[in-house]
């Protein structure tokens, strides 16, 4: 494979909904036949846990967010409920655990992959996934908390990684 | 004739895509997969992943709903 065909992903972003671009752009261009590296820093190091439960998604702070209902009549689906609740709504406790699982319920009745799904034929496809050793350690991170498969380095292994090629993404 | 049929039915972005190259990674050169799918993004999809990967785009046809692509493995 020449070393055009390289790709590199930044992934610095933690919450649910931010986790899938990295894992869906990965797995779509490695299936394209690049070599991809994926490098996981900071919050993004949170997409390589083996327990992503904790992942939430909040409308807090995130005003673009469309809310939907996935389910329901029709009339009331198409409602979006993003600018019409006041973000104090939303310090609720609880309030991002029903968010996330409403967004799940969304992604399921359209045929997204699951992110453990995105994640695993990542890997199967030979994605290359380091975790960034700085932040692994600044968080407070033991290596047995992430998958298997992922190797550990720096900013410097980064760049080595995308000496070449001509597509590197920052998410 | 297609030697396999994978049917994507229900499935999103990238998922037609992924399960194409898995099921064209299982066959040999020359053979022919029949890729069903409802994800209209796959029209795109599939001709540009075909691009890249020298994978042959046979056929393409929308059937009610369903985009049916036919291709050749490189």
């Amino acid at each position: 494979m020449s070393d055009d065909n390289k790709m590199t992903i930044i992934a610095t972003k933690g919450t649910f909904d931010w986790a899938f671009p990295p894992f869906i752009l990965a797995s779509t261009a490695v299936a394209m036949d690049k070599e991809v590296t994926m490098f996981f820093t900071f919050y993004g190091l949170n997409l390589l846990l083996k327990d992503t439960s904790k992942m939430r998604v909040t409308p807090i702070g995130n005003p673009s967010m469309p809310m939907k209902m996935p389910f329901g009549p029709k009339w009331l689906q198409k409602i979006d409920f993003g600018p019409k609740i006041p973000n104090v709504v939303w310090n609720i406790p609880g309030a991002d655990r029903l968010v996330t699982w409403m967004m799940k319920k969304t992604m399921q009745k359209h045929g997204v992959a699951k992110l453990e799904e995105l994640r695993a034929m990542c890997l199967e496809f030979d994605v290359k996934f380091i975790a960034c050793e700085m932040t692994v350690e600044l968080f407070g991170y033991k290596k047995e908390d992430f998958i298997d498969g992922v190797e550990f380095g720096g900013a410097a292994t980064y760049f080595d990684e995308a000496s070449t090629g001509n597509h590197h993404l920052y998410l | 004739m297609a030697d396999e049929t994978l049917d994507a039915s229900g499935l999103n972005c990238p998922l037609p895509i992924l399960k194409t190259k898995k099921a064209l990674s299982k066959m040999g050169a020359g053979q022919v997969l029949e890729v069903i799918s409802t994800d209209a993004g796959s029209v795109k999809d599939i001709e540009a992943f075909c691009n890249q990967t020298g994978n042959k785009l046979l056929s393409n046809v929308e059937d009610g709903g369903k985009f049916v692509f036919t291709l050749e493995k490189v």
